[in-house]
């Protein structure tokens, strides 16, 4: 991934221009884009990340919740980078949407995932009254996507049927893989794409971005 | 979602009837894990696709992760699944017992009971009639589901550029080595790519008045019809009977006991 | 199309934007009056926003959002923002305005967002696509568009919403010469039958010429410089067109024409023999190429679309394996290695052949310029010292400079241009291979990057360019090869 060192953002700041929760177009068709690019990821690592969530699951208990945080990507950049409400669920959403449809082997089962962990992240940016899209904001909406999606995943996989010592330490490593794969991670992709200026139409790209 | 062989009926139901469908079917299957209710409904569903025109090859091919999948969930569940009966083998938490046996094959069985509908019955689904039938049928926003549907034509031209950006990383030097660092380099750009694109496409698609307070009209029509409401009774019928009959049978187990 | 539509009325009075972020104006004191009917060429240099003032003449330059505006835009005496419909947009980007994976979808979506009754809505598309002369079933994929159809496509689908003024945002940069050739037919066509009001902005003056009544010319702030009869304006302002990178119609270009090839006897740094090309196995688009490439001279190759000339640079260039027959380097290219180039590693290529791809952005890696640059004489192992010093000249040479610590995907075209030609230069090869370097220029980056590339080969460098353009074959053609149908590679002079 490019470095940053070049990019002085202060995204902890909220932002004081006024801002509206309506979605403009732009919103709509980025957020799409980046929906169905995190989908196609998620395709990759369907193969890639499940071959270590199945091996380290089958070997050790609930270990294999360290591969999930990338699953929990999108809510963490459609937030960072739209900033509207729903922008993460949009997100994480339709890139569960697209997995599914191309195929998977959690079949239309991943769109309640998305939903789930959608909606976890869009929690942390709705407390947050939408106006801070810092680093600690991505990690917390990354923790709390992991949770949803652990939360889920009793019924979703039966873990209910798992002992309590491996949901427990499940648990501790999805929400960890959340904060640090899709919180740092999607902290430090936006953070590169707005010093890239391709995010100048959103206030993301538009923070500390005064070059003239 | 890329085009398969024909099938017979399938491909008559509306993109959105079939996502119901796949709704319908597979969700209530979520309720138990036993074995006899996802046999059960497996083994219909494989006589119907078959009646339909999937052949064992098309359904190796697009479901192999699925296939290798169900062995792997069965295998956690062997080894972490609540521990009952004879205890056959122990490491740590991992206990293999009679109870987590079951679970096993009850679990690997769902996954395919779960996972095969979803693939096979999109397996034709054109996005365009998809998105009409989000927008018309199931009377979702228009504004997201068109935005969706541009947004997603535009990250599947991306083949040339994945490829062009291959052959310029050759041409730099980087060609050989750290592949992953590569790869990242070309998903990145790629984002970038796509993102810039999406906002020039946003501009063109309000250059032609989308996303105003007007309503707008359909120039292609969603329909639904007869051979939507039998294939949501085939999926409502096939759930039922699957779950009767594990509770018939007595192997009914729901998921939070 | 049938239904006659008035032409719509322009009216600017100290109309300005300032995007969101920035300190300056992008536009400001814009006055103009464009009356109905009336066709408008407007040129300026870029960065005067030109394309700002179009899209907010289309009422899609953002909202509040985006930045913050002042002064009236008016269309037919309304505020342009409310007057949505009345105008129709196209963009320079074709693969950016594709809207829907089917031709007819494709036209009808504005339409559609203008709650036109269905039976309407397909007459319309029809229509539309009869005017821009796109023949084509109505489930067509647009994906197997060519550049100038996407544009006439871009085009129907705004003549299908009716406008009263129509907007053409330097439709044809991206485009080759056939592609340009059926963008301005089509536009002819359709303004002769809707008598439309037309606005277009273009670097190429020569390509509307003929087509407008009057010329309008931005100066770097956004003002008016001058206005009148395209000829009159053409005279009177010459060198400040020029000095904006406008093509001015008839003006000697800075540069000198290529010699004949005095070093053609030289041997050739590349043989191909018995050659078959194509993107991958199984795919051959041609078979049983011969040609050599003279050492020490620029070589301009070009062809019609899709005669593969792209396929046969790359596979020149060591990038693409052959489908048959080899690519032979000279002893001296080789040095040393004994494989053909397709065999060498990714970084014995860094000295020997150098590929300038079509599109810059597909070659970026690093996050600025510096280390951009810095990729080649790091993977080619070079000691640090030696590596600064190098990115150091390169980087003043091609007056990059200032921009080291800038991120590559900030730079104007021009920029990015020289850049992927200085990160390409900096590890000294041999041979240089340019995929389409001049499309998308202005004027002045054009002039810049023809003049470079001139002093590359009289310092002893071999260049081979794929090319369109003709001013372009005429500077650097020293030996020229065509594809030509499905023959062989000519060698015509």
């Amino acid at each position: 991934m490019h470095n940053t060192t070049t990019s002085t953002t202060t995204t902890e700041q909220p932002t004081t221009r006024p801002r509206t929760h309506r979605w403009r177009v732009v919103d709509i068709v980025v957020a799409s884009v980046i929906g169905v690019a995190t989908g196609l990821l998620f395709l990759f690592w369907n193969n890639v990340g499940y071959a270590w969530f199945s091996a380290a699951d089958a070997l050790t208990p609930g270990l294999g919740g360290i591969a999930v945080g990338i699953w929990l990507i999108g809510g963490v950049l459609g937030g960072l980078i739209i900033r509207k409400p729903g922008a993460a669920l949009f997100v994480e959403l339709l890139a569960a949407v697209v997995s599914a449809l191309v195929g998977n082997q959690w079949g239309i089962e991943t769109i309640y995932s998305g939903l789930a962990q959608g909606l976890g992240a869009e929690l942390v940016f709705a407390i947050l009254a939408y106006r801070r899209f810092g680093l600690v904001p991505a990690m917390l909406a990354g923790a709390a996507a992991g949770a949803a999606a652990w939360t889920l995943e009793l019924f979703l996989s039966a873990n209910l049927q798992k002992s309590p010592e491996f949901l427990g330490l499940y648990l501790t490593t999805v929400v960890v893989s959340g904060a640090v794969l899709a919180g740092v991670l999607g902290w430090v992709i936006v953070r590169a794409l707005a010093s890239t200026g391709a995010l100048s139409r959103f206030a993301a790209g538009q923070d500390g971005a005064q070059r003239v | 979602m890329s085009a398969g062989p024909s099938l017979r009926f399938v491909d008559r139901v509306n993109p959105v009837t079939r996502l119901a469908a796949a709704i319908l079917l597979t969700t209530p299957l979520l309720l138990s894990v036993d074995w006899l209710s996802a046999a059960l409904a497996l083994a219909v569903q494989l006589v119907l696709f078959a009646a339909a025109g999937v052949r064992p090859g098309t359904l190796a091919a697009r479901c192999w992760p699925i296939l290798v999948a169900a062995p792997i969930a069965g295998t956690s569940m062997l080894l972490y699944g609540s521990p009952s009966g004879t205890e056959y083998w122990s490491f740590w938490l991992a206990r293999v017992t009679d109870g987590s046996i079951e679970l096993a094959i009850a679990v690997a069985v769902r996954v395919l009971a779960i996972g095969l509908p979803a693939v096979l019955l999109f397996m034709n689904v054109d996005p365009t009639e998809l998105a009409d039938g989000l927008s018309q049928i199931a009377r979702l926003p228009s504004r997201f589901v068109l935005g969706a549907l541009a947004g997603a034509r535009l990250v599947g031209l991306f083949v040339e550029d994945w490829r062009a950006m291959t052959l310029s990383r050759r041409a730099r030097g980087i060609g050989d080595h750290r592949a992953v660092r590569r790869f990242a380099t070309m998903a990145f750009a790629l984002l970038v790519l796509a993102i810039r694109r999406g906002s020039k496409l946003a501009t063109a698609m309000e250059a032609r008045g989308f996303g105003a307070d007007v309503d707008r009209t359909w120039a292609r029509v969603s329909r639904v019809g007869w051979v939507d409401a039998a294939m949501l009774a085939t999926a409502a019928a096939i759930a039922v009977a699957a779950l009767g009959a594990a509770m018939w049978a007595g192997t009914f187990h729901p998921v939070w006991s | 199309m049938t239904g006659a539509v008035a032409p719509a009325r322009v009216e600017a009075r100290g109309w300005a934007w300032r995007h969101a972020g920035r300190k300056r104006w992008a536009i400001e004191g814009v006055d103009l009056r464009i009356v109905e009917g009336e066709r408008v060429l407007l040129v300026g240099p870029s960065g005067s926003g030109k394309s700002t003032l179009l899209q907010a003449l289309a009422g899609v330059h953002g909202g509040e959002e985006e930045g913050e505006e002042s002064g009236t835009l008016l269309i037919d005496g309304r505020p342009a923002a409310e007057a949505r419909g009345r105008a129709g947009l196209v963009l320079q980007d074709p693969d950016a305005q594709v809207i829907l994976a089917r031709v007819g979808d494709d036209v009808a979506f504005g339409c559609e967002n203008l709650g036109v009754p269905r039976d309407e809505i397909w007459k319309r598309v029809r229509g539309a696509l009869d005017d821009v002369g796109l023949r084509l079933p109505l489930d067509h994929p647009t994906s197997a568009l060519s550049g100038g159809q996407k544009q006439r496509l871009a085009l129907a689908g705004a003549l299908a919403m009716r406008p009263g003024l129509l907007l053409l945002d330097e439709p044809t940069a991206n485009l080759d010469p056939d592609g340009v050739e059926e963008v301005v037919a089509a536009v002819h066509r359709v303004l002769d039958r809707t008598h439309a009001t037309f606005v277009v902005v273009e670097h190429r003056v020569d390509v509307w010429l003929h087509l407008v009544t009057r010329l309008v010319v931005l100066g770097r702030d956004g003002r008016l410089v001058a206005d009148g009869v395209p000829a009159r304006v053409l005279a009177e302002h010459r060198d400040e067109l020029l000095a904006a990178g406008v093509w001015v119609p008839g003006a000697p270009l800075p540069v000198a024409s290529a010699g004949t090839p005095g070093r053609s006897t030289a041997e050739p740094v590349l043989t191909a023999e018995a050659l078959a090309i194509g993107r991958r196995r199984g795919a051959v688009v041609r078979e049983d190429l011969h040609l050599a490439l003279p050492a020490g001279t620029s070589t301009v190759l070009t062809g019609a679309n899709g005669s593969g000339k792209s396929t046969l640079a790359l596979t020149l260039g060591g990038l693409l394996e052959p489908l048959a027959g080899r690519v032979r380097p000279s002893a001296a290219l080789a040095g040393g290695l004994r494989h053909d180039p397709v065999r060498w590693r990714s970084r014995d290529l860094l000295t020997r052949i150098g590929t300038v791809f079509q599109e810059p952005e597909h070659q970026f890696v690093a996050s600025t310029v510096r280390r951009e640059v810095a990729v080649g004489p790091r993977a080619a192992r070079l000691a640090s010292g030696e590596i600064e010093r190098r990115v150091d000249e390169v980087l003043a040479r091609l007056r990059l400079d200032h921009l080291a610590a800038a991120n590559p995907f900030t730079l104007s075209g021009g920029e990015q241009r020289r850049l992927t030609v200085a990160s390409v230069l900096v590890t000294r090869p041999q041979l240089i291979i340019l995929d389409e370097p001049t499309f998308g220029q202005d004027r002045v980056t054009w002039t810049e990057l023809v003049t470079l590339l001139r002093e590359l080969v009289d310092d002893g460098v071999t260049l081979l360019s794929v090319t369109h353009d003709t001013a372009y074959r005429d500077a650097l053609g020293e030996h020229h090869l065509e594809l030509r149908g499905h023959q062989r590679v000519g060698s015509a002079r």
